[in-house]
C-alpha cells in the first residue's frame, strides 16, 4: 500500500506517494527524475550513491525513502548547475579528477559533506573523508588535490 | 525488495506493542546498513517492518562518573566517534568506530542495530564484552538487562525474543585503572573484520599486577568469543612475568576460525597470534598511563 511522503530536495518540497520498499535512491531517480544521483553496488560499498541528509553524507541505496519523511536532502542538482559549477566542480574538472564520471557525483557529495564539516582537512583527512567512495579510473590522487585545492581557495 | 507494511512508531511503548502484535513477522529497522542489504538479497522478507529510527528518546550517550557509560541503542555509529564524553572517558569505542565501515554508513547506522544484527565480524561487540558492556532490553510489560556477552547465540543470531527491543547499551565504570585497545585485521582499513582482538586489562595501581583482563575475539567463531584461556596467562601478573607467546597460543587454541574467500583458517589463526600479542601491549600501557 502507497504511503505518503513529504520531502525537501535540493531546497524544494516534494510530496509523493509510494511504496515503502522504495529506496531514497528510487524515490530520487525514478519517482523524480533526479537522475544525476547514480546506484551502482546497491549495498553500501561504493559510494556512487552518496547524498547528503540533513548535511551529513550518507548512502542513498541503503536507506529508505520512508525514512526521509520531512528531512532535507542535498543531491548533485543541488550543488550546481551549468551555469553556475560549484567550485567543488570547477575543481574536479580543473585538476582532471575524473574519467568516466561514474563516481562522480557521490565523490562530490562526499567533499562537499566533508568540507562542511571540516573546511580544513589535512591530505590525510581528505582521504580518510573519501574512503567510502570507489572510483576507478583515476587512482584518487587527481580527486584529493582538487578537494585540497577548493579547501585552500577558500581559505584565502 | 519486497514490500511490506511499515510502521513508524512515536516512542519505545508503541514499538513494543507493535512488535508484540506481529512477532515473527515483523522486523525492526533502524538504520538498515545491515538490513537493507538482506532484504534485497531477499534473505529476508518481513511482512511488517517497523522503522524505529525516528524515535529521538533511544539516541542518547550519558556519562555519570558512579553509574559509567549510557548509550541509547539509536545513537549513530559517527555519534560515538565524535563524543567527546565518549572519547574521554572510553577512547577505545570511539577508535573502534573509525574504522567500522564508512563515514557514511556511520552516519545513518545505529549502534543498536549493529549488535541485533550479530554479524560475528563486527567491530562494536568484542570491544563492548571486554568492557564488561551490558544491553537493556523491552517488552510490552517487561525489561532486562544482560550482559552483552550472553546476548549472541550462532552466526547473525541472538537471544532477543521476536517481541523484544534492544533499548540501551550500559558500560560500567572501572573502579581500577584500565586500559583497552582493539585491533583488527581487514582488507582495506575501514573494511570487516577478517580476524580481531579487543582487550581490557585492570591494573592494581601499588603492585602493578593485573587484576582483572578480558580478551575478546571477533571474527574467528559464530559469535565474539572469550579467550578465556589466555586471560588465565595474564591474570594476577605483572607484565614482566607475562608470555606474550602463551597469551597468543592460548588466543590462537580458543580461536574457531573457518575458511573463506578472505583467509585461510590457519592465516586467521595465526593473525589472531599476532593481533593478541600487539593488542595486549597496547591496552597494559595504556592502563599504565591511566593510572591514578
Amino acid at each position: 500500500m502507497k504511503k505518503d511522503l513529504k520531502v525537501n530536495i535540493n531546497g524544494e518540497y516534494y510530496e509523493v506517494s509510494i511504496e515503502p520498499n522504495t529506496t531514497l535512491i528510487g524515490l530520487l531517480r525514478d519517482e523524480l527524475g533526479l537522475k544525476g544521483t547514480k546506484e551502482n553496488c546497491g549495498v553500501g560499498r561504493c559510494g556512487a550513491c552518496t547524498v547528503l541528509l540533513e548535511g551529513k553524507m550518507v548512502y542513498a541505496c541503503l536507506i529508505l525513502a520512508m525514512q526521509v519523511e520531512g528531512k532535507k536532502i542535498q543531491t548533485i542538482e543541488g550543488l550546481g548547475g551549468e551555469n553556475q559549477l560549484h567550485p567543488l566542480q570547477q575543481s574536479f574538472i580543473d585538476h582532471g579528477a575524473f574519467q568516466c564520471g561514474f563516481c562522480t557525483p557521490g565523490m562530490l557529495m562526499t567533499a562537499k559533506g566533508l568540507l562542511d564539516e571540516n573546511p580544513n582537512p589535512s591530505g590525510e583527512e581528505v582521504r580518510k573523508g573519501i574512503s567510502g567512495n570507489l572510483c576507478r579510473c583515476t587512482g584518487y590522487v587527481r580527486i584529493i588535490e582538487a578537494i585540497l585545492d577548493v579547501a585552500d581557495k577558500m581559505r584565502r | 525488495m519486497k514490500n511490506f507494511e511499515y510502521f513508524t512508531p512515536k516512542n519505545v511503548e508503541e514499538a513494543c506493542s507493535l512488535l508484540d502484535r506481529y512477532q515473527e513477522e515483523a522486523k525492526i529497522i533502524a538504520g538498515g546498513q545491515s538490513l537493507l542489504i538482506l532484504m534485497k538479497n531477499r534473505l529476508i522478507s518481513p511482512k511488517y517492518l517497523i522503522d524505529i529510527k525516528g524515535i529521538s528518546q533511544m539516541d542518547y550517550i550519558i556519562f555519570d562518573k558512579q553509574e559509567g557509560l549510557k548509550v541509547g541503542a539509536l545513537t549513530t555509529h559517527r555519534s560515538i566517534e565524535c563524543s567527546s564524553l565518549i572519547q574521554g572517558n572510553y577512547p577505545v569505542l570511539s577508535e573502534m568506530e573509525t574504522r567500522l565501515a564508512s563515514i557514511q554508513i556511520r552516519n545513518w547506522g545505529t549502534v543498536g542495530g549493529n549488535l541485533c544484527h550479530s554479524e560475528p565480524a563486527g567491530d562494536v561487540a568484542p570491544v563492548l564484552i571486554a568492557l564488561k558492556g551490558k544491553v537493556r532490553l523491552r517488552t510490552k510489560g517487561e525489561e532486562r538487562i544482560m550482559l552483552l556477552e550472553d546476548f549472541f547465540k550462532d552466526y547473525y543470531e541472538s537471544v532477543l525474543k521476536p517481541n523484544e527491543l534492544l533499548v540501551e547499551i550500559q558500560v560500567p565504570k572501572s573502579d581500577y585503572p584500565n586500559g583497552a585497545a582493539y585491533a583488527k585485521l581487514s582488507l582495506r582499513e575501514n573494511d570487516m573484520a577478517i580476524g580481531g582482538v579487543a582487550v581490557v586489562v585492570e591494573i592494581d595501581p601499588p603492585t602493578g599486577i593485573c587484576r582483572d583482563t578480558r580478551i575478546v575475539m571477533s571474527a574467528v567463531g559464530p559469535t565474539p568469543i572469550r579467550a578465556k584461556k589466555a586471560e588465565a596467562e595474564v591474570i594476577g601478573r605483572k607484565k614482566k612475568d607475562i608470555s606474550p607467546e602463551a597469551v597468543a597460543q592460548s588466543a590462537k587454541e580458543e580461536a574457531q576460525p573457518i575458511s573463506d574467500s578472505y583467509a585461510s583458517e590457519d592465516y586467521k589463526r595465526e593473525m589472531i597470534g599476532v593481533l593478541m600479542k600487539s593488542v595486549l601491549n597496547q591496552a597494559w600501557n595504556k592502563a599504565i598511563g591511566n593510572r591514578y
